[in-house]
C-alpha cells in the first residue's frame, strides 16, 4: 500500500520514539510572532537553555501592530512592549527578525511569500492557522507556548500521527464561487470538531485547479474544522510558485529540490483512514450567520431554524441566535451590514485584494459602512501599490491600510464597537473575537465583502460583479 | 520510589460547571488581554467578557457563582478550546485555580496545551458529562476525584469512565508532561536525523549535520 504525503513528511522527520508512545519529530521550520513567544524565551532562559537550531526559527510582528502608521513607539504600551520582546529575543538568539523590515506581514502570508514554506516540512508556530502553510505541501501545524519552548530548545516537539481524511472535491467551482467559499462549505459540511485527531488532505480537480493563493486560503481554514493540519500535494502549480522565491534554490539545486518535492506527495495507492467527497459544482458563495464557522449558508439559502436542527446541535444554534439576535429562517440577503474588513491571513494576498477590487472599482460604500482593506504583508502592499488598487478602494470609500492581522482579532486599534455587524474576509465569528464583546462577524469571500460594502448588506457578489464574472482564479 | 512532584495520578477537588459546546479560546480569554508578555496576571481575564458587562459589573456566570467558588475541576461539553492556540487560554484557568477538565471532547491544541501544563483533560459520554453536571450543578459541595490509573472519575457515590490519549496520561502519570528535558535528552539524535532532511543543507546529496538550514 502506498503512503500519503503526512506518511512520508511524518518518517523522514521522526527523530525517536518516546516512553509516551509518541513520536520525536524534527521541526524544519519554526516561524514565531509577538504574542505567543515571550514566555517561551522566557522559560529557556529561566532554564539556561539556547536556541538549538537559530536558523530554522524566523520571527515577525502581526498581532499587535497598528495598521494607521506604524512609526514607533507603538501608542499602545503594551504592543509597544510586545515589539521590543520579540526584537530583543531575535537579536539575542540570533534569529532573523523581518518585523522592521520591507518583509514584515502576518506570519502566514510571509512564510510562502518569502518561499520559506516549501513541500515535505514540517513546520510549527505559536498560532492555530499555521495550517495554511499545508497549501504547499506541507506539513504545518499550530502550537501552543510550552511547545514553542521546546522547538527552540530542541528543534522537535512530542506529537501523536494524526490520521488522514481525504477530501475529494470533484467537478469545478462555478464562476464567482472561491476557496474561501469552498472551505466554509466543508467546515458547515463535516462540522466544527469533525476534524478532531485528523490531518485534511484536499484533493480531486476542483482543488487541482486552484491557484496557490487559494489553496492557501483552503488550508488556513483547516483548523476552523477542527484539523490541526491540512494539506494541499505539491504539483507543478507549487513548484511554479516557489520558483524564485528568496529561500528557494536556485539553478540546478532548484531541480533537486523538485524531485525531492514531487517524491513526498501522496502516492496514488496511498491509504487514508476516510474519505469526503464533494462536488465542487454544487458549492455556491457561503456566509457565516452563527458563532462559529460552521454555521454558514450559501448565499441563496436562509437561517436555519432551531426547531429545524438535529437535537445534538440545538443548544448551539441557540446559543448563536442569542448572541447574533438575527431572525429565524429570514434570507442571509438583505441582512444589513455595519463594517466590512478585506484582509487577514486567510484573504489578505494580492489576489484576495484584486478580486475585491473588481467589485468595488468605479463604485461607492454605502454611507451606513465603514469599510477597510489591510494587506496581509507590505509585499502584497507593493504590489497592491504598483496596481494601483489602494486608489480604487479609496475613491469607493475604503480605508486603505498597513499590514497587519488587525480587525481579524482586534488585537490592534481595529475593532467592531457594540453590536455592529461585520462583512469579514477573516476565519473566525467567535462571539468578541473582532473587539467587541457584542459584535457580531459574517464570514465571506474577500468579493462578498467587498459587495456587502457597497451594497450595506448581504448581496450574491456575482450579481455585482463585471460582466465575465470572477471565478476566484486571478 | 517516590512520585515526583510533578506526577498527576490523581486529581480532586470541586467542581464547576461550565455547560455549552464549541467554547472556543477567544471566549476564555479575549484576545486584548494577550497583550503581555507573561501569562502571571492572566488569571483575572478568563472568560471576561461573561462575567463582567461593559462596565465592569459581574454578570451571571459559573465563575462568578459563590457556590463553585473553590472548584478545581471544570465539568465542559463537546469541542472545549476550539480556535486559537493561545496558551493563555489554559494558562487563564490554571490560574484562577483549575487543575483538570473534564467534558464531552476537546480541541486537539487546547488539550495539548493542557497537558503540557500538567492539567489532566479527559473525555466522558455526553450522557455522563450531562450526569456529572447535573449532580454538581445540585450539590457544588460534592468532591470529584479524577483517577488517571483507573481512568475513572468518582463523584457523590457514582464513577464514571474516561478516555483520554494515551500519552498525555502516561505522561501526566509520570510527572514527565514538561517535555523539554526528556526531548533534549535525545540530542544526538536530533542532530542525526537533520543530517537526512535535503532542505535543511539546500539538497545537497549527503548532508553534513550543520546546523544549517535552507538557504538565503
Amino acid at each position: 500500500m502506498g503512503r500519503t504525503l503526512l506518511d512520508k513528511v511524518w518518517d523522514l522527520h521522526k527523530v525517536a520514539s518516546l516512553p509516551t508512545g509518541q513520536d520525536q519529530l524534527f521541526i524544519g521550520l519554526h516561524l514565531v510572532h509577538e504574542v505567543t513567544s515571550p514566555q517561551a524565551f522566557q522559560a529557556l532562559a529561566d532554564r539556561g537553555l539556547t536556541v538549538l537550531f537559530p536558523n530554522r526559527t524566523f520571527a515577525t510582528v502581526d498581532h499587535i501592530v497598528p495598521t494607521d502608521g506604524q512609526r514607533r513607539p507603538f501608542a499602545d504600551e503594551l504592543a509597544e512592549q510586545m515589539m521590543r520582546a520579540i526584537e530583543k529575543n531575535a537579536r539575542t538568539h540570533g534569529i532573523l527578525f523581518f518585523g522592521n523590515t520591507d518583509d514584515q506581514g502576518i506570519v502566514h502570508i510571509i512564510g510562502p511569500e518569502l518561499g520559506l514554506t516549501q513541500p515535505g516540512m514540517t513546520i510549527a508556530c505559536g498560532d492555530s492557522h499555521t495550517s495554511t502553510h499545508g497549501a504547499l505541501g506541507s506539513i504545518a501545524f499550530g502550537v501552543g507556548t510550552s511547545q514553542i519552548r521546546d522547538i527552540l530548545a530542541t528543534q522537535t516537539l512530542s506529537l501523536s500521527r494524526p490520521k488522514v481524511r481525504r477530501i475529494e472535491v470533484t467537478g469545478a467551482l462555478a464562476p464567482g464561487v472561491t476557496a474561501k467559499d469552498l472551505i466554509i462549505r466543508i467546515i458547515a459540511d463535516l462540522g466544527v470538531n469533525g476534524g478532531i485527531g485528523y490531518a485534511y488532505e484536499y484533493g480531486g480537480p476542483a482543488i487541482s485547479a486552484l491557484p496557490m493563493e487559494a489553496r492557501l486560503t483552503m488550508c488556513n481554514m483547516s483548523i476552523e474544522g477542527g484539523a490541526r493540519a491540512g494539506y494541499i500535494n505539491p504539483d507543478s502549480v507549487t513548484f511554479e510558485y516557489l520558483k524564485g522565491r528568496r529561500f528557494v534554490p536556485t539553478g540546478g539545486d532548484f531541480d533537486k529540490a523538485v524531485r525531492f518535492w514531487k517524491s513526498m506527495a501522496s502516492d496514488a495507492d496511498a491509504e487514508y483512514a476516510d474519505t469526503y467527497a464533494l462536488d465542487g459544482n454544487t458549492v455556491e458563495p457561503m456566509v457565516s450567520w452563527g458563532i462559529n464557522p460552521g454555521q454558514a449558508v450559501g448565499v441563496t439559502g436562509r437561517l436555519p431554524r432551531v426547531s429545524d436542527a438535529r437535537p445534538a446541535d440545538k443548544e448551539a444554534l441557540a446559543k448563536a441566535y442569542d448572541h447574533t439576535g438575527f431572525e429565524q429562517g429570514r434570507t442571509i440577503q438583505g441582512l444589513p451590514v455595519d463594517v466590512a474588513f478585506i484582509g487577514s491571513c486567510t484573504n489578505g494576498r494580492i489576489s484576495d485584494l484584486r478580486e475585491a477590487a473588481r467589485v468595488v472599482k468605479g463604485r461607492k460604500v454605502s454611507p451606513r459602512v465603514k469599510a477597510l482593506v489591510v494587506p496581509g504583508s507590505r509585499a502584497v502592499l507593493r504590489q497592491a501599490n504598483a496596481e494601483g488598487l489602494p486608489e480604487v478602494f479609496r475613491e469607493a470609500g475604503f480605508e486603505w491600510r498597513d499590514a497587519g492581522c488587525s480587525m481579524c482579532l482586534a488585537m490592534n486599534p481595529d475593532k467592531l464597537t457594540g453590536r455592529q455587524v461585520c462583512a469579514s474576509s477573516s476565519n473566525r465569528n467567535f462571539i468578541g473575537r473582532q473587539g467587541s464583546p457584542h459584535g457580531r462577524t459574517l464570514l465571506m469571500s474577500p468579493a462578498m465583502a467587498a459587495a456587502a460594502a457597497i451594497a450595506g448588506e448581504v448581496v450574491d457578489a456575482r450579481q455585482v460583479l463585471p460582466a465575465g464574472g470572477g471565478n476566484g482564479r486571478s | 520510589m517516590a512520585e515526583p512532584e510533578s506526577a498527576r495520578r490523581l486529581v480532586t477537588g470541586r467542581g464547576i460547571v461550565l455547560r455549552g459546546d464549541d467554547i472556543d479560546t477567544d471566549r476564555i480569554i479575549p484576545a486584548r488581554y494577550l497583550r503581555l508578555i507573561t501569562f502571571e496576571e492572566l488569571g483575572k481575564y478568563a472568560f471576561y467578557d461573561e462575567r463582567f458587562d461593559d462596565s465592569g459589573k459581574p454578570k451571571p456566570h459559573p465563575l462568578n457563582d459563590p457556590r463553585f467558588a473553590g472548584g478545581a475541576v471544570m465539568l465542559v461539553n463537546r469541542n472545549f478550546g476550539c480556535g486559537s492556540s493561545r496558551e493563555h487560554a489554559p494558562q487563564s484557568l490554571m490560574r484562577m485555580g483549575i487543575r483538570a477538565f473534564v467534558g464531552e471532547s476537546f480541541a486537539e491544541i487546547f488539550s495539548g496545551n493542557c497537558t503540557a501544563l500538567g492539567l489532566p483533560a479527559v473525555r466522558v459520554s455526553h450522557e455522563d458529562a450531562l450526569r456529572l453536571q447535573s449532580l454538581v450543578a445540585s450539590d457544588p459541595t460534592v468532591e470529584l476525584c479524577v483517577d488517571l490509573e483507573s481512568l475513572t472519575v468518582a463523584a457523590g457515590g457514582q464513577t464514571v469512565a474516561f478516555t483520554m490519549p494515551d500519552p498525555d496520561r502516561r505522561s501526566l502519570v509520570a510527572g514527565t508532561w514538561d517535555s523539554t528535558a526528556m526531548l533534549l535528552a535525545n540530542r544526538d539524535a536530533i542532530v542525526a536525523a537533520s543530517a537526512r532532511i535535503p532542505y535543511l543543507h539546500g539538497f545537497a546529496q549527503s548532508g553534513a549535520a550543520s546546523q544549517g538550514g535552507s538557504r538565503g
